[in-house]
């Protein structure tokens, strides 16, 4: 079932938490919503839920206006980052809860009951546990719980907020490929929200990220990765460097350097900043091109595959950092304090803002 | 910063139960119209009724009645007794927090279970143990008539049974608070050389000065206004040995309801005082740990912008 | 929480001892009495004593009286806890702060305002006359005045449960498809169940003992409506001082008992939510 969001608004006080928001799910697809804290996208999926209601806006589900329903009765599953489970009950009645709760007419009976909740807990894979207490199982146990118990009432959508925050990072990764995983088997259209970048990159079909109560960039991600439509997504998604220098004529001046900015073509004058990624930093011993910039090696960090640089600019004193894959480092012989040349490629160039 | 603002407008929004998952407007009210309903006629009608009864008679009556002498002096007693339990029963409630709060030791368990043990026993009994003890027939009876000290129908009957009464109340209080401080600021400041009278006035002191002065405001209410235990010891001498609620009781038995409920007038500002103290007490202890969450909401190291920029 | 062993921080020594004297002087030595006494007497001495029939109608009265004003606190308790943590409305500060009143308000005082409310020409016990209900000088007034006296016990045991409760559980009993009703009586009932029985047996345990706030509504007939507190007072009148230790040794009993369920009740409270 497709989500359809349009023009969200929701304050807190004088907090806007979301600022006319749009968003389009299409069906079965699994959605991350990505963005630092206070960004929104807790708040976006609550109002799906309908756990929160919209100050202006509206919500539909596959055409239909849903905005104004309760959260019982739209259907859909939801995952909180601390579980949630009924802590009196087993996992067997957690799971059991949602289909105990249908008014007579529409409830299973308990042998049919009994053969869902089995069924799910043997695609979580918790069978054995079905009569013990929340209390009684690990972290990624729990959430793995919370999971089969929204699934037990066929959700048209599954909406997670932050579903692995509270586990350690090995737990995570784990739970990470399993849900993704899961998602091909199940194909509910799913939407979960995250501050992760890894996580959001690796699991979800499409990555929206937020900022400020407003969508930043809303693509696949290879998209968002790849070609960021703003400074804030690049900055957000893997290391970054800035580099300050003033645009001109279709290049940006920084220090005695040029690089080329030809999407500046024909730009007036104006003071801009080139990102430039860790690992788009070329270091070389010798001044071999017109962007090339004169550094000092300040500080090497040489563990696992990729050595990291920093390096201070000689002319203007910034640090940058430089991502070298081991063989190119050791050849280069970088030591602490010897001078360099770094070179950037694959420079977007956005302008200072104001 | 965001997360600041988010935490604010989270405070301004109601607590728990948002409108999605709450009842409906109707069922709300209702509860609410029934629960007030029932606290109007338990608890406020009969505050109500004490001050409308106090003042039946006009309020030269009023005055006539708690100025009288036999009023005056079950006043004078009932404070001197609250003047003697409270404070010791302060210094016991900070000894008997200090040594199982910052110590272990075998035992400690049933410590606590019998400093708790006059809140289960009855007023009345509370008293007649006492009688037990001091009374003419007591264990000391023959003893005390001998050296001629009384204690039972006399004022050190009623300040031993005040002092029974209210004894768990400060260590009720400052038990757990301390218990949760633990011992750490008093180590730190016996690692400065601080000597163990100092550490305890400039450092243990200042933590629990508003758990302590919650327990005082109870005991206190609960020393003047003990009624049965006292009753039981007092032997209800007129101007002698009845405090405030004893000479309520009287008065009401020789059907001098508008004088009774005028000296009872006076006993129920003291309730409402201690009321308000309690709140106000509470809500600087809730200001305080307010006071210490903020502070330990302040990052660690400061935040690194997501962008990898050490800029001049 | 960190405890220390005694030699770091002083005062172990001070501390304890001014503690075990205090408490055994003031508070074992004196409860030390009663079960003395009672030894004193024989078994059968002290059966027949506890058992005879002014005093079984005594624990008839006080016990029975005690069980129903408790019942009621817990009702009318959750329910004013309920409204007091969950919902706003003008005043509620000041109603919280009220529903102290009966732990700050001497006895005596409660017992006069409410024979004098439930009296035949009282406000309340007016209008009830003309229904044909007396409360005053009866088993009924009784009750009422234990239902004023064990208000708090139960709402102030119930309330910071309440207040812990995880709205997200609830939002998962919502998002599950659950009417408002289930998930109380499914989620959140069976949550504040434990502190809702310990408010109860606090709310017993105090109304068996209490004397003052009862003694004037009660109208103290014996056999009909003479509490057991009343009872061992007017024992004590006659000098039938093994009469009133018998007595008071049952209560001390079934008080001890009560304390030691309520604490059990308490523990096993925490170990089920320490997960």
């Amino acid at each position: 079932m497709s989500i359809e969001v349009r023009n969200l608004r929701k304050t807190f006080g004088d907090f806007v938490a979301l600022d006319n928001v749009s968003l389009d799910v299409p069906g079965g697809e699994l959605v991350a919503l990505l963005g630092p804290s206070g960004s929104g996208k807790t708040t976006l999926l609550r109002i799906i839920a309908g756990l929160e209601p919209a100050d202006q806006g509206t919500i539909h589900f596959q055409g239909e206006d849903a905005t104004g329903q309760p959260v019982r009765e739209r259907q859909v599953g939801f995952v909180f980052q601390h579980y949630a489970l009924f802590r009196h009950m087993s996992v067997f009645e957690n799971i059991a809860f949602g289909l105990r709760v249908r008014p007579r007419r529409v409830r299973p009976s308990e042998a049919e009951i009994r053969d869902t909740v089995m069924g799910l807990l043997r695609l979580v894979q918790l069978d054995v546990l079905a009569e013990r207490r929340p209390s009684e199982l690990s972290g990624g146990q729990r959430q793995r719980v919370a999971l089969a118990r929204a699934l037990a009432v066929k959700p048209k959508v599954l909406l997670l907020d932050e579903p692995f925050g509270a586990l350690d990072a090995k737990v995570r990764k784990e739970l990470r490929r399993w849900l993704r995983r899961l998602h091909e088997e199940v194909h509910v259209t799913s939407v979960f929200v995250t501050h992760d970048q890894e996580e959001a990159l690796e699991v979800s079909d499409r990555v929206v990220i937020m900022n400020e109560g407003r969508i930043e960039q809303n693509g696949t991600p290879e998209e968002v990765y790849e070609r960021p439509a703003t400074p804030f997504v690049y900055g957000f998604l893997g290391d970054v460097n800035l580099f300050h220098g003033r645009i001109h004529q279709g290049r940006v001046n920084i220090g005695e350097s040029e690089l080329e900015a030809p999407e500046w073509a024909g730009a007036p004058d104006q003071d801009g900043i080139a990102y430039v990624r860790t690992y788009d930093v070329e270091v070389e011993p010798s001044r071999s091109r017109a962007s090339s910039l004169e550094a000092v090696v300040r500080h090497v960090r040489a563990f696992g595959p990729v050595v990291r640089v920093e390096l201070d600019l000689v002319d203007g004193g910034r640090t940058i950092e430089a991502h070298i894959p081991r063989g190119r480092f050791e050849s280069l012989g970088l030591t602490r304090g010897k001078r360099v040349y770094v070179s950037p490629t694959n420079v977007r160039v956005f302008a200072q803002p104001s | 910063m965001a997360t600041a603002a988010l935490d604010r407008a989270a405070a301004l929004a109601p607590r728990a139960v948002t409108r999605a998952t709450g009842e409906s407007r109707a069922v709300r009210w209702t509860l609410i119209a029934v629960a007030l309903g029932f606290l109007a006629v338990t608890l406020v009608l009969p505050l109500v009724l004490v001050f409308t009864q106090a003042l039946a008679k006009g309020l030269p009556a009023y005055w006539a009645a708690i100025t009288e002498p036999d009023a005056l002096s079950a006043a004078r007693l009932t404070l001197l007794v609250a003047l003697i339990a409270v404070p010791v029963n302060v210094v016991f409630g900070v000894a008997a927090a200090w040594c199982i709060s910052k110590f272990s030791f075998p035992g400690k368990n049933l410590l606590i279970t019998l400093i708790d043990l006059p809140f289960a026993v009855s007023p009345v009994i509370s008293g007649m143990i006492f009688v037990l003890l001091f009374g003419a027939h007591g264990w000391f009876g023959p003893w005390l008539s001998q050296h001629d000290i009384k204690i039972i129908f006399a004022v050190p009957g009623i300040v031993l049974a005040t002092m029974f009464v209210t004894a768990p109340f400060v260590a009720r209080e400052l038990i757990p608070l301390m218990q949760e401080q633990g011992c750490e600021e008093e180590e730190a400041a016996m690692v400065l050389g601080a000597g163990g009278w100092q550490t305890f006035f400039r450092v243990t002191l200042p933590n629990i000065k508003w758990g302590l002065l919650y327990g005082l405001i109870l005991c206190n209410a609960r020393a003047m206004g003990e009624f049965g235990a006292v009753s039981v010891v007092s032997g209800h001498i007129r101007g002698e040995t009845n405090t405030l609620p004893l000479h309520v009781e009287i008065l009401y038995n020789e059907y001098a309801f508008a004088a009774s409920f005028a000296v009872a007038s006076l006993l129920t500002f003291l309730a409402l005082v201690t009321l308000a103290l309690k709140t106000l007490v509470e809500w600087q202890q809730r200001r305080a740990t307010a006071g210490q969450a903020d502070i330990e909401s302040i990052p660690e190291k400061p935040v690194l912008s997501p962008a990898k920029e050490i800029a001049v | 929480m960190r405890q220390t062993s005694r030699s770091v921080l002083p005062g172990f020594g001070l501390s304890l001892g001014i503690t075990c004297t205090y408490l055994s002087l003031v508070v074992l030595l004196p409860l030390a009495t009663v079960f003395a006494r009672t030894s004193e007497l024989s078994g059968s001495a002290l059966w027949a004593i506890v058992t005879a029939p002014r005093v079984m109608a005594s624990y008839r009265v006080t016990f029975g009286a005690s069980l129903v004003a408790a019942l009621i606190n817990t009702v009318f308790g959750l329910l004013v806890a309920w409204v007091l943590v969950r919902y706003r409305f003008p005043g509620r500060r000041v109603v919280d702060a009220m529903v102290d009143l009966p732990f700050a308000l001497p006895t005596a005082v409660a017992g006069i305002a409410l024979t004098t409310l439930y009296a035949s020409n009282g406000w309340i016990g007016g209008r009830l006359d003309l229904l044909g209900i007396k409360v005053a000088y009866t088993w009924l007034g009784i009750t009422v005045a234990l239902v004023f006296i064990g208000l708090p016990f139960v709402v102030r045991t119930v309330q910071p449960v309440l207040d812990d409760l995880e709205v997200e559980v609830e939002e998962a009993a919502a998002s599950l498809g659950a009417q408002r009703w289930q998930t109380f009586t499914r989620v959140v009932f069976p949550t504040i169940a434990p502190a809702l029985l310990t408010g109860f047996a606090l709310a017993f345990a105090r109304a068996i003992g209490e004397y003052g706030s009862v003694v004037f509504i009660a109208g103290n007939m014996p056999m009909k409506t003479e509490i057991v507190p009343l009872l061992i007072i007017t024992k004590l009148e006659q000098y039938d001082y093994a009469g009133a230790t018998a007595i008071a040794m049952v209560m001390l009993i079934v008080s001890f008992g009560l304390l030691l369920t309520i604490n059990l009740l308490q523990w096993a409270a925490r170990r089920r939510t320490a997960a």
